[in-house]
């Protein structure tokens, strides 16, 4: 079954829209102009993961001697943090930042004109 | 991050764990939170009219009026316990504060909200109180808290309780609280914060340890962490100082306890170590009861190896670990006699809380057992009574969940 999302307008880069889909509440994402959608549950303890910050993954600047520089937030990496315990997921894949063999529930996400639609 | 997402997107921050609890029927049986937290600095200017040491008072009252009273009196820890600002418990500005123990009915929504039926609460910043220099400044504090508690709080509720703070820093005063307090209305016990350099097992607390025995009610130590002890500060991230420093001083305390035979001298003394999970106790079971084997003539007071009493203490379940292999959680659960010692706690609203679920959700555990840990075994520790709704009994468990928790 597919349950309206929104305008396809509304849904800018790095932002959510929550839907609720018969009993499972999803969030829906724009990130790297690509539409991603997932249950609102942490794989951890449940939490409302898409509820969550939006921010680059954190990465380390090396030096050429393997010295620590700096860090900063990926360009590249984009992370979902579940608000209850800080739980990380990458936002393309959902796939979990500190154990990859773990992802969030991945939903379909369709364009009719300029509606999105989530799959369930 | 927008703040717009959509109609659906303005849901308090416990909706998913209230939706978990109905899925999880949680409702058929009694579930009691052996460590919630409040905040105390929001109910401090209730607390603050309590202190009765005048000078202390004083400077209460004026830290107030600049707005800094909890640096002017209450020990401060570093350290960014909400990941910068990614753990959260309130989604926007205008959200209400969670952990307000004077909103009694707000309070009490939260806990529903969590599943739990009785909360025992403990406050916040008062974990660092054992650091102050000046013993009067803690017994004063402690003493104003224990009233404020038992005054405004514990007698308007059936389900809130506590284990009353205890300013071990002066026995006497110590001493003094439990005899003063034992029998008041939500008392379920009394704690002694863990971070603080007094050695327990010293002469001094001997007739506080009596009298908590002749109490009945169980002695609980409650850690925190502190980025200023001396080991700890070599790390520079609080993941090396939090993941070590909750347990470190649980570990020093119960040495001294098991090793001074304070369990031999006071058997009817229950002793509960909370919120560092519970990978930490077999460590500690094993690494004892090796030297004990070598060096028994420096446990003289000792009748059995020091696992035996450590298997007779309770532990609060909070944060649970999370290992690859459930079985090595099984294992620790035989060994520290799990259903009958350990005390299922959220720890909410702090930033690594647990829900119900994790204890419920565990494919070991029989509905026996997980009800006992999430409930039965405090009810009994704690002298509470099962609240009116069981009564007429506990339904059978059914298949429930909705395969987000832990399976392997």
């Amino acid at each position: 079954m597919d349950y309206l999302v929104c305008k396809e307008g509304e849904l800018r880069e790095r932002s959510c829209r929550l839907v609720q889909a018969g009993d499972v509440q999803i969030g829906v994402f724009r990130v790297k102009g690509k539409l991603v959608a997932y249950a609102n549950n942490c794989i951890h303890q449940g939490g409302p993961v898409c509820q969550g910050e939006i921010l680059g993954k954190v990465e380390e600047v090396l030096g050429t001697d393997k010295t620590i520089i700096s860090e900063r937030f990926s360009e590249n990496e984009i992370h979902l943090v579940c608000p209850w315990h800080g739980w990380e997921y990458n936002l393309e894949t959902g796939e979990c930042a500190a154990d990859r063999r773990l992802r969030l529930r991945p939903y379909p996400v369709v364009l009719r004109g300029d509606e999105v639609y989530v799959k369930v | 991050m927008s703040p717009d997402m959509g109609p659906n997107g303005n849901q308090g921050v416990l909706a998913n764990a209230e939706r978990q609890a109905a899925e999880r029927g949680l409702d058929r049986f009694p579930i009691v939170d052996a460590d919630a937290h409040h905040y105390e600095m929001q109910s401090w200017g209730s607390i603050v009219k309590y202190i009765e040491h005048p000078t202390t008072r004083r400077r209460a009252e004026e830290g107030m009026k600049l707005g800094a009273g909890r640096f002017q009196l209450l020990p401060h820890q570093l350290g960014d316990q909400q990941v910068a600002g990614r753990i959260k418990r309130r989604f926007t500005p205008q959200d209400p504060y969670e952990g307000v123990l004077h909103e009694i009915d707000r309070f009490q929504r939260e806990m529903s909200q969590l599943g739990v039926d009785y909360s025992v609460v403990f406050p916040t910043l008062m974990l660092n109180l054992g650091l102050h220099p000046q013993a009067e400044v803690e017994s004063a504090i402690a003493w104003a808290y224990a009233r404020w508690i038992t005054e405004e709080v514990l007698n308007r509720s059936e389900t809130i309780k506590t284990m009353l703070y205890i300013p071990f820093n002066d026995p006497d005063m110590s001493l003094k609280m439990v005899e003063t307090f034992t029998g008041k209305p939500g008392v379920v016990g009394f704690m002694v914060t863990s971070l603080r350099y007094q050695p327990v097992h010293h002469n001094r607390y001997m007739k506080f340890y009596r009298a908590v025995e002749e109490s009945g009610l169980p002695l609980a130590f409650h850690p925190v962490y502190n980025w200023s002890e001396r080991s700890l500060e070599q790390f520079d991230r609080f993941i090396g100082v939090h993941s070590l420093g909750f347990p470190l001083y649980n570990m020093i305390h119960l040495t001294n306890v098991v090793i001074h035979a304070i369990p031999e001298r006071f058997p009817r003394l229950k002793f509960i170590w909370m919120e560092c999970g519970v990978a930490w106790i077999p460590f500690l079971m094993f690494r004892l009861d090796n030297e004990y084997m070598m060096r028994p003539s420096e446990a003289p007071g000792l009748k059995k190896k020091p696992s035996e009493y450590m298997r007779e203490f309770f532990y609060t379940s909070q944060p649970l670990e999370w290992p690859d292999n459930l079985n090595h959680l099984a294992y620790i659960f035989e060994m520290i006699h799990a259903e009958t010692q350990l005390l299922y706690a959220s720890d909410y609203p702090h930033w690594d809380f647990d829900l119900p679920s994790r204890i419920y959700d565990l494919p070991f555990l029989t509905e026996k057992a997980k009800r006992r840990i999430l409930g039965r075994n405090s009810l009994e520790l704690f002298h509470l009574p099962v609240p009116e709704k069981y009564s007429s009994g506990e339904p059978e468990a059914t298949t429930v969940g909705d395969g987000f928790s832990q399976k392997k």
